[in-house]
């Protein structure tokens, strides 16, 4: 009988961006279990959130993540906007779509270079963080950062897109277009990611609905499921655009859910540019009403969840957040048993998780005889205590 | 200055520490390593290890589990180990003053040599950063 050995595999590990700590029971190559500890992110602002004034909000909520900085602020203004009947004016939300459109590009641009980066496979690494570069120009152009951009206000958008740079949009579009088509042959045509990625680090139909997995995890294993067509936001019942699904579940159905979506983000922001009105960019929020609200948003990585409870003063009282990675992670249990050591950490990269968008809570280990109880432990205790009353007092 | 602080000068190999940030400097740290700057035609390379690193570039603002791990880290890397704090957070703590889950700046763990604010830098930002710390090292003001 073979020996279960365990792998640690973090918290700092050459592999991974961030700091996250997994623990792999391998028998032999294979991995039959995995556990998942988080908590090196948190920096609590859920409830920095709730101490600072609506607008400040916004900018809090894009520190969430640097890669979906723009999921964040957009999903927490749709739960103030919701919160607070407050109309937008048309062109703000067309902005509003055009720059999610280009953080997905330039998320999966990057996820795909991480991914060709872990399989030793560093061309696609240099060449997807190549073209990922005119994307975060455009950013520079409209908003005068290359991440954070601080476009969502609540009530509109903090800057217009100028007329004469939309002719540089269109252009850097028609280069993105060229490059993403060389990239779709070069990685979905390339005989051996085929080999490296198929059949590796599964995730079928139904452990998908399980472990409710949202976004291009979801989508890779056949559920249909995309916030942008099934509670539309923004400007997205206005354009015509298709959700990508794929069979199979494995990592390169997600590969190639992700290059496909390309395609459809360009095509979204080209129709956005085309049909964008003239008019203001944002509406006069006077003040918030007292009541609750919630904001969903399709980040690039699944669907980002904001609620804001209100009383009427200036600040949220309740601020929850929920990102996708929170879900997405958690599949990794069911993905990546079955798989060698090799495979895991690809897996664990596929379902493009940022932990820092998923670490709400935080669990800190003290040495200490305290022992955090729950309602069943006191019953437990007070039973004990009866049970030692019978004994000593001799009843 | 030695021999091996001078060669130091020509190669700097970075371990990249992220203390809890919000990934933007950390994406912004491996931009600097791809094409369009591509500092490894300066001799600066990613470590794997931080044992084999003399720069230990850190992100993020430190919490109360990543605090202990950065001490370790620092402790475990060779001498000499030049530290960088990268992005408004490590350099500062910015708009997580407040947090109840970050206790201090990164200078109150361990020494920091250069700082690079910024939210996030840009890659010219860091590498001008990574200028100085060698301008430093050669013991030029």
């Amino acid at each position: 009988m073979s020996h279960k050995v365990v792998i640690p595999i973090g918290p700092y590990h050459p592999l991974q961006e961030e700091p996250e700590f997994f623990r792999l029971y391998v028998e032999g190559e294979k991995v039959v279990d995995i556990d998942i500890v988080i908590g090196y992110m948190h920096r609590g602002i859920e409830e920095l959130s709730e101490h600072k004034h609506y607008d400040q909000v916004a900018f809090l909520v894009e520190r969430i993540c640097g890669i979906c900085s723009t999921s964040h602020p957009f999903a927490y203004v749709n739960a103030v906007e919701d919160l607070g009947k407050i109309q937008v004016p048309e062109r703000a939300l067309y902005i509003r779509t055009i720059i999610a459109e280009l953080e997905r590009i330039h998320s999966h641009l990057l996820w795909l270079g991480l991914a060709g980066h872990f399989i030793g496979y560093n061309t696609v690494w240099m060449w997807a963080w190549r073209y990922r570069e005119p994307v975060l120009d455009l950013f520079e152009t409209i908003s005068g950062n290359r991440n954070h951009y601080a476009m969502m206000k609540v009530g509109g958008v903090r800057r217009d897109i100028r007329d004469e740079d939309i002719p540089i949009i269109r252009k850097t579009l028609d280069e993105l277009t060229s490059a993403t088509e060389m990239f779709k042959g070069a990685v979905m045509d390339d005989p051996v990611i085929q080999w490296r990625l198929k059949g590796v680090g599964i995730l079928t139909r139904q452990q998908a609905l399980e472990w409710s997995a949202v976004g291009p995890t979801a989508r890779a294993s056949g559920i249909n499921i995309d916030v942008r067509r099934d509670d539309p936001y923004g400007a997205y019942d206005r354009v015509k655009w298709n959700v990508i699904i794929q069979k199979e579940g494995d990592i390169f159905a997600k590969t190639v859910v992700r290059i496909l979506e390309l395609f459809e983000s360009i095509s979204i922001i080209r129709q956005c540019l085309d049909a964008m009105p003239k008019g203001p960019i944002d509406a006069d929020v006077q003040e918030i009403p007292p009541g609750e609200g919630i904001g969903r948003v399709e980040a690039p990585r699944g669907e980002c969840f904001h609620y804001v409870r209100s009383d009427g003063t200036n600040r949220p009282v309740r601020h929850k957040i929920r990102a996708p990675s929170y879900m997405n992670v958690a599949t990794n249990k069911v993905a990546a048993p079955g798989g060698t050591i090799s495979d895991a950490a690809l897996t664990l990269a596929a379902v493009d998780p940022c932990y820092c968008c998923t670490e709400r809570t935080a669990v800190i280990e003290r040495p200490s005889e305290k022992k955090i109880m729950n309602g069943w432990d006191l019953i437990e205790k007070s039973r004990q205590k009866t049970k030692h009353f019978l004994i000593t007092r001799g009843k | 200055m030695s021999i091996k602080i001078n060669i130091l000068t020509k190669s700097l190999w970075a371990y990249h520490a992220a203390t809890s940030p919000c990934n933007n400097c950390d994406i912004e740290i491996l931009d600097v390593f791809t094409p369009r700057h591509d500092v490894e035609r300066f001799g600066i390379v990613l470590a794997g290890s931080v044992r084999h690193a003399d720069v230990l570039v850190v992100t993020g603002v430190p919490n109360f589990k990543t605090k202990e791990r950065l001490k370790k880290l620092y402790a475990q890397a060779a001498r000499p180990c030049f530290v960088v704090a990268v992005g408004g957070c490590a350099c500062g703590r910015i708009m997580f003053r407040d947090s109840y889950n970050s206790p201090c700046a990164v200078d109150e763990v361990i020494p920091v040599d250069v700082y690079i604010p910024g939210c996030p830098p840009k890659p010219e930002a860091i590498i001008a950063g990574i200028v100085k710390l060698i301008d430093k090292i050669k013991g030029k003001k």
